[in-house]
């Protein structure tokens, strides 16, 4: 595929999340005339650049897009719900066309004929004729081909008593060229009892072919610009010089009105009044281009052109490229093998001892560590992207559902990395979606709660001590701890007569093939779902928990690492076998022989608090341990503590996260590699997957019953 | 070129070249597609990861990526192989759920690249290799010898090795 049509299928993306969420919005009862312009915008760019691609098929159906956002913004038509869903369905439709043309596909019949479904349903709000509106339609016709300024103008009534006889404007004009057509307009005539002889009832249009400046011909109104309305319109030719002109002109001007009076499009004086009006009009603000357009001082597609050029000029303080993501994942791997290399350095350096080549390797280290945070800051992105997405999300599927309920975002300039941002799409659909199907009540059984009929779904995004904590809690009825349990008992994971408190009853929602929905819907319900979201998250090497109150809702927390990429952890191995602990989630290292066991069970005393430990040597069926010296370390996950035996500690390092092949997917306790300043491979260890291993693995040596735990 | 397995039977009229790296394991030769293979690299010990089944030896580092090696004589149900001077380890490339991924094999030692033209290339005995049927693609002839040439996409089938993993995980 060629670049540039990549560069117009990425761009076209953008904008139609733009339309998408300026729709949605719209949709909430924002009024914001901005709103209509955006997504006008947006389909007049996405139309304007297909065409250069000779994508007609998209240049076809997105024309009718943007006559219906055109008709809306001049508040010809309102956009109400039902026309928004279809301007929505519309979207979704150019959006699978342009996934088509990415693929290479060729336009299918099913496509075809959805895209004649929508232009059907969009039929009523189309109007296709946009000629000259105040030019009668046969002057337009005999006019055509020629080049004229139009001019319209309609006196105050007692113009005649003021000796401003109308006459004496059309000859003055008559003087500067060629009167191709003039017309009066009578309509404004009262009826005979109210009729005034002495006043001027007229207005008058007229087409004049004159070579003038705008500026002289507003002269011949000279003396009634005050209280007349005089629009005048340049010549089609003169429009498309203005347009020239501002596109060449070099952004020194960031004004609006600066950019379009240096071109000449509009006079300084209709300048000046438009902006006099948009002083007094404080409610709704009134952009400036607006104005002049409904004054008809300017043509809309030059102050299109005008705001174009005006967005190149302002952008220009914060220069954003577009990179392809390959190139920066290659800087970032560039990095990584640099942060490796320099732990090599640093060990060597550490074995020379010689004091400068020290010095300038830990300088280096130093910087080493500017350019990977730099580096790894590339890849982080705002959430808010991403949040956005379930605007629509949540339109449709309670719309699907006939419920009414608002989505809350919080955070939305949290930045994780961009990666993770994608593997977190589909995970949070689904507990988005859960919420919607299974979480918020029903209108008619909030009401008899009495709860606001209109539900809330919150998401929230915030930065907690090195990781990113995500919440999505709604307000809905909670989970239903008896149905839980019941199942639980059912699918064997629990036993009958166990006690277990709610909140240990929640998390077994998690596992595979467990709904408690009575009736599957088409949107969840399946209980394909939550284990899935759980493994996704861990896959991501973050920890789901869930918090429910029966009646008052549910929140969902996921709380996940800043980066993947690289991390700072703990190097120490065990019978010959290196690893590496997270350090955020360590916490001591002891001798293992100087703390206090419990007797019979493998636990420590530690000041007072009972820590259960693992021994990796038994527990991964490593090797023998070399040295007796062993060590425990004391790890903390959530609110649990527990500890690790290794033989062997060798200290902090940072360390760049290489993926696991998906050979080892069945593997638990080991979250990835990282390579070693000696080329030497050790395992990262996953200390919640470790520690929930453990447990199982010593559950089913003691024959206990099925329970699985699950941190 | 992207043939079929099927395809060497198929167009028997048609002749195709193309070219195969050969390998001994025990006495057996085998070959797989060059475009499969990546490299060759001589045997420097690999790291073990723990709990892993017999036929995924380790993990080793080739320039900065973390590569699994898997014995290929366990894979095809014979003895694991012995580590000698001229153990070697082929990189191969796969493709797995639309992704690539690069796998290390263990052989006793590389042959030669040659070019095999399909009409050389005979349908795998229905019995008697001693190898699961799906994983030949064919067999060649070559100097009075036999070569085994290997369906790389299911002997290496990422999918079964994963299962293979976790089988073994699940009873550790």
């Amino acid at each position: 595929m060629d670049i540039p049509l990549d560069a117009f299928i990425v761009e076209a993306r953008e904008l139609l999340t733009t339309m998408e969420s300026g729709l949605l919005k719209i949709e909430d009862g924002s009024h914001d005339d901005e709103l209509l312009n955006e997504v006008f915008r947006a389909a007049h760019t996405i139309k304007g650049s297909a065409g250069l691609f000779g994508l007609d098929y998209i240049v076809d159906f997105t024309h009718g897009v943007e006559n219906i956002m055109d008709r809306a913004r001049e508040a010809e038509i309102v956009l109400a719900r039902e026309l928004v869903g279809i301007l929505l369905a519309c979207v979704d439709y150019i959006s699978s066309l342009i996934d088509s043309y990415e693929r290479e596909q060729p336009i299918t019949s099913q496509l075809v004929n959805l895209g004649c479904e929508l232009n059907r349903q969009l039929a009523p709000w189309i109007v296709t004729n946009v000629t000259n509106k105040a030019l009668s339609s046969d002057a337009a016709t005999s006019l055509q081909g020629e080049e004229y300024w139009y001019i319209k103008w309609t006196q105050q009534a007692d113009a005649l008593r003021n000796g401003m006889d109308p006459i004496a404007i059309i000859k003055y004009l008559a003087g500067l060229g060629e009167v191709l057509y003039c017309s009066i307009n009578d309509h404004d005539i009262p009826s005979e009892d109210e009729f005034d002889p002495e006043s001027l009832y007229l207005s008058f249009e007229l087409a004049l072919a004159s070579g003038a400046a705008k500026t002289d011909i507003e002269d011949a109104f000279l003396f009634i610009k005050d209280d007349a309305v005089i629009k005048i319109t340049p010549p089609r030719s003169s429009s498309r010089e203005y347009i020239e002109l501002i596109q060449k002109s070099t952004g020194k001007r960031s004004r609006l009105g600066e950019i379009l009076l240096s071109v000449g499009a509009v006079s300084e004086s209709e300048l000046a009044s438009a902006l006099d009006y948009q002083k007094q009009v404080t409610l709704p603000k009134l952009p400036l281009g607006e104005i002049l357009v409904e004054r008809e001082s300017v043509s809309k597609d030059i102050v299109d052109v005008a705001l174009l050029q005006q967005k190149i000029v302002k952008s220009v303080p914060v220069k954003l490229i577009r990179v392809d993501s390959e190139r920066l994942d290659q800087l970032i791997n560039l990095v990584g093998e640099l942060v490796i290399n320099q732990q090599r350095v640093n060990v060597i350096a550490d074995r020379v001892h010689d004091g400068p080549l020290e010095e300038s390797v830990a300088s280096m280290m130093a910087l080493t560590e500017q350019v990977r945070d730099a580096a790894l800051n590339l890849r982080m992105v705002a959430i808010g992207e991403t949040f956005q997405r379930f605007k629509r999300v949540v339109r449709d599927t309670a719309t699907a559902l006939n419920k009414d309920i608002k989505l809350v975002l919080i955070g939305e300039d949290t930045e994780l990395d961009r990666s993770m941002v994608e593997k977190l799409t589909d995970p949070l659909t689904h507990i988005v979606r859960n919420a919607i199907d299974h979480g918020i009540e029903s209108i008619g059984v909030r009401a008899e709660r009495s709860k606001p009929t209109q539900g809330t779904i919150k998401l929230a995004a915030s930065h907690d001590s090195g990781s990113v904590v995500i919440e999505i809690e709604d307000d809905g009825g909670g989970l239903d701890a008896v149905s839980i349990k019941a199942k639980a008992v059912e699918k064997g994971l629990l036993g009958e007569t166990d006690v277990v408190t709610e909140q240990d009853l929640y998390p077994l929602i998690f596992h595979p093939g467990f709904s408690t929905a009575t009736e599957v819907t088409n949107l969840s319900g399946r209980g394909v779902g939550m284990d899935v979201v759980k493994r996704n998250i861990e896959e991501l090497q973050g920890v789901i928990q869930i918090v429910s109150r029966q009646g008052v809702g549910t929140r969902i927390t996921i709380r996940l690492p800043l980066t993947m990429a690289i991390i700072d952890g703990f190097h120490v191995s065990c019978a010959g076998t290196d690893f590496i602990i997270p350090q955020n989630t360590l916490v001591e290292c002891l001798d293992f022989d100087k703390v206090k066991h419990v007797d019979g069970s493998h636990s420590v005393n530690l000041r007072g608090d009972l820590v259960p430990y693992v021994e990796l040597q038994s527990l991964l069926s490593l090797g023998q341990i070399v040295y007796d010296h062993k060590k425990l370390i004391v790890v903390q996950f959530g609110s649990d503590r527990a500890g690790i035996v290794v033989d062997k500690l060798f200290g902090e390092m940072q360390t760049v996260v290489k993926p696991l092949s998906p050979i080892f997917q069945a593997l638990r306790g080991v979250g990835g590699c990282s390579l070693l300043g000696s080329g030497e491979i050790a395992f990262i260890l996953d200390v919640p997957q470790l520690i929930a291993f453990a447990v199982n693995r010593e559950h089913k040596m003691l024959g206990s019953y099925e329970e699985q735990y699950e941190p | 070129m992207n043939l079929k397995s099927s395809a060497f039977a198929v167009n028997e009229d048609i002749s195709v070249d193309e070219q195969y790296l050969t390998f001994n394991i025990g006495n057996e030769r085998f070959g797989m597609r060059l475009s499969q293979t990546r490299e060759v690299i001589e045997y420097a010990g690999v790291t073990q990861v723990p709990l892993m089944p017999s036929f995924l030896v380790g993990v080793i580092n080739l320039r900065g990526e973390v590569v699994p090696v898997i014995d290929l004589a366990v894979r095809l149900g014979r003895n694991a192989i012995e580590i000698k001077k001229r153990t070697c380890v082929i990189i191969v490339e796969l493709m797995h759920q639309g992704q690539d991924f690069t796998l290390g094999l263990l052989a006793d030692s590389v042959c030669e690249v040659t070019t095999i033209s399909n009409t050389e290339i005979e349908d795998a005995p229905a019995f008697g290799a001693n190898i699961r049927a799906e994983f030949i693609a064919g067999i060649a002839k070559r100097d009075d010898e036999f070569i085994v040439l290997l369906d790389g996409d299911r002997t290496l089938s990422m999918r079964e090795l994963a299962k293979l993993v976790e089988a073994e995980f699940e009873n550790n």
